[in-house]
């Protein structure tokens, strides 16, 4: 069996070839975009890890980015809120607009688009400081109040929106540490809401987490869409048909096919994402 | 499986050929070697164990080496003597009126009352007057202070003019050695004659001697006499030296640090900078001096001797550790805790001082207390910038002249009296005990980070 696929994999790599001047299959425009990227590079230093990505990323809708490890979504996520700014050596081209604004433009600063498209983490990772510090943080350095009252509010709106408020409301004093996985991963989910923010990015929030927490993060995104725009990272096919109402299928840093997830599922275009999706490689 | 153990444990007493190797199972193979690994984990334990009793060891023997050489400085010796404050030997006019009996107190000659006072008490034994010889012996029986004892004693109440008061006035160093220890009379031992060791028999014999807490060894400064000598200047000198190093190396080490790791671009310059800083932890500290003198005070025309110098020197020395062991600290923070921040919208000046810093805390002050230690212990590069000079004042200021612990136990080693070998021991318990409380300090302040 081993050597079956590998041969697949290898035909498959064959095909990518020929098809690599020829453009992205399916449809990558939305009628109600939030953020639009259109023929986006990305460099590590001179290796190109993101070759000429152009897509829309529908309001209030959750769009999913799969592909096997290494394809470059992950990098394609962090280019939305510059966190690939952090890398000297990594350089991004293209035109990536959020309401029509650019987001790569000169004068715009890096920490406000921040506090506009907030991000989860693959591993949760709250600060070492108390449940309610860690939400009150993004409110307290951005100066969104100076006043308790309103702040205590921000908290306890911003948990219960993660669903977590009923679970943490007697420890707010407790170390975000000191809750379990699937509760930390929530936590940080309240805390980037705590900003609010326009687009949420999350880069496989579920991967570190069981069954039973991932069903609860997974339901939280489903109601967390009416608010705000999500992009979701997963390595999960099942979660990806699950959460997300569009799909983008990116293969060794270029986006090989896209469109509604029920269509991408169960009739894709493209034999490479034919190929993932049915379990043949990834 | 025991069996299996058994039976390789035989084979491996005997030279094993090829063929057999190649016949043995892997469980026999393992077993074979099992015995061989053991002993080396043993081997490994009994040698921790040895160098851990070994260091120990060398502490215990240290510390109660140092203690017991210590002790004597912590008391002296003290003799009751009757003084008779007449004002013809003081040369005062108890006449005249008070504003000018006072002034008058204050030249007076208060070593001709204590010598006669002495002759009084010490006639010689065929009821003549002393020899020359034996007056001069007699008076150097107590203190170069004494004389100020009785200046004082006098100032504080005036009524005692013309009258015999008994008053306590500290020993020589000699005489206290003496008292202390069953050193040889003489040439090879101390500078006591036959006829001073009989005087301070019958003043033993009247319970005229006491021996006493030494209190002014923590509240006297430098002096060239023994008995008076005291460690308050040079402790002094070291915390107004360490205050400096550590207002301006623990500032000055952590940006540095956190400019280095967190916001310098890395190319070929910070590369550089990088290896002149973990080069500049490794030169000599008496180049350090060097440089002191030179600049800082040949240049900038600071003052000598000074703590203020001192410490612009040490945080020379220290700064390079600081920075050093800040930047491992601010390595070892994780960076999900940074992107955590950042994807909040955090700038990375908020990042570094809300995050990064807090986090990185513990591990700064360790670095922190291992360069103050250093500095703690340096001599070298303060006796180039002139703070090994005698002094005698307690220095109350940065600017003023200053010496400190290390340099002030290397002065009284080097000194011939006897006495100094004490002093010499107890400055140095005085200097161990400074870094255990700083050390302590450290671990306070560490275990409080670490709880955040």
């Amino acid at each position: 069996m081993n050597t079956i696929d590998l041969k697949q994999n290898d035909s498959s790599q064959v095909e990518l070839k020929q098809i690599e001047l020829t453009e992205t299959v399916g449809n990558i425009y939305a009628d109600d975009a939030k953020m639009s990227i259109r023929n986006a590079d990305v460099f590590y230093g001179k290796k190109q890890a993101i070759h000429n990505v152009s897509l829309d990323l529908a309001k209030n809708q959750v769009t999913a980015l799969i592909g096997p490890s290494g394809c470059g979504k992950s990098t394609f996520l962090r280019c939305l809120n510059r966190m690939n700014d952090t890398i000297d050596i990594c350089r991004t081209t293209g035109q990536l607009t959020l309401d029509g604004e650019d987001i790569y433009a000169k004068d715009l600063d890096p920490v406000l688009l921040r506090a506009r498209v907030g991000m989860v983490f693959q591993k949760p990772n709250p600060f070492p400081k108390s449940i309610y510090d860690n939400i009150a943080y993004g409110a307290r350095i951005h100066g969104l109040t100076n006043n308790k009252v309103e702040l205590d509010e921000i908290v306890e709106t911003s948990l219960q929106k993660a669903g977590l408020f009923n679970e943490v409301k007697d420890r707010l004093k407790d170390p975000g540490t000191g809750l379990s996985g699937g509760q930390q991963q929530r936590l940080c989910i309240a805390r980037t809401i705590a900003v609010s923010p326009e687009v949420i990015l999350m880069d496989e929030p579920a991967s570190a987490l069981d069954p039973i927490a991932t069903a609860i993060i997974e339901e939280l995104i489903d109601e967390l869409k009416e608010k705000y725009t999500i992009v979701i990272v997963t390595h999960s096919m099942q979660q990806a048909a699950r959460v997300s109402q569009h799909t983008a299928y990116f293969h060794m840093g270029k986006l090989v096919e896209m469109g509604k997830t029920e269509n991408i599922f169960t009739r894709p275009s493209h034999k490479l994402t034919e190929n993932y999706i049915t379990g043949r490689f990834g | 499986m025991i069996n299996i153990i058994k039976d390789a444990t035989r084979i491996s007493k005997t030279p094993l050929t090829t063929t057999q190797s190649t016949k043995l199972s892997t469980t026999e193979k393992v077993a074979l070697s099992l015995k061989k690994r053991h002993q080396k984990e043993k081997r490994f334990i009994r040698t921790g164990f040895f160098a851990v009793i070994f260091g120990f060891m060398l502490v215990v023997v240290l510390i109660s080496d140092i203690t017991s050489k210590a002790l004597p400085a912590f008391h002296q010796h003290w003799v009751k003597l009757d003084v008779n404050y007449q004002s013809d030997w003081l040369s005062v006019d108890s006449d005249t009126t008070q504003t000018v009996f006072i002034e008058q107190l204050q030249t007076a000659n208060y070593r001709k009352v204590l010598k006669n006072s002495l002759y009084d008490m010490f006639p010689s034994s065929d009821g003549k007057k002393l020899s020359r010889k034996d007056k001069r012996q007699l008076f150097k029986l107590f203190s170069t202070n004494a004389e100020f004892t009785l200046k004082n004693e006098l100032i504080v109440t005036p009524t005692q003019i013309n009258k015999s008061v008994t008053i306590w006035l500290r020993l020589d160093d000699d005489v206290d050695s003496y008292l202390k220890e069953d050193f040889p009379i003489g040439e090879a031992g101390l500078r006591i004659s036959k006829q001073q060791a009989q005087w301070l028999a019958q003043l033993t014999s009247e319970q005229r001697i006491e021996s006493r807490f030494n209190f002014s060894f923590f509240t006297a400064s430098d002096s060239r006499e023994p008995e008076l000598a005291g460690i308050k200047g040079a402790l002094m000198g070291t915390l107004l030296t360490l205050f400096v190093t550590l207002l301006l190396s623990f500032p000055l080490g952590v940006a540095g640090a956190l400019y280095l790791e967190e916001f310098a671009p890395k190319n070929r310059w910070t590369d550089l900078i990088e290896i002149n800083i973990n080069n500049l932890a490794a030169v000599p500290s008496i180049v350090f001096g060097l440089l002191g003198l030179a600049v800082i005070i040949n240049i900038f025309g600071l003052p000598r001797s000074a703590p203020l110098v001192g410490g612009i020197v040490l945080t020379l020395m220290t700064m390079p550790t600081i920075i050093i062991a800040s930047r491992a600290a601010i390595k070892a923070v994780s960076p999900s805790i940074r992107e955590a921040a950042l994807g909040l919208g955090a700038s990375k000046m908020q990042v570094t001082f809300s995050h990064v810093l807090p986090q990185a805390m513990p591990g700064i002050i360790t670095g922190a207390i291992i360069g103050i230690a250093q500095a703690l212990g340096e001599t070298a590069p303060l006796l180039m910038i002139g703070m090994v000079a005698f002094i005698v004042d307690v220095p109350t200021s940065i600017v003023d002249s200053a010496t400190v612990l290390p340099v002030q136990i290397f002065l009284w080693a080097d000194s011939p009296e006897r006495a100094f070998l004490a002093k010499t021991s107890a400055a140095i318990l005085v200097l161990l005990s400074l870094l255990l409380v700083i050390n302590i300090t450290a671990t306070v302040l560490r275990s409080k980070f670490e709880k955040k």
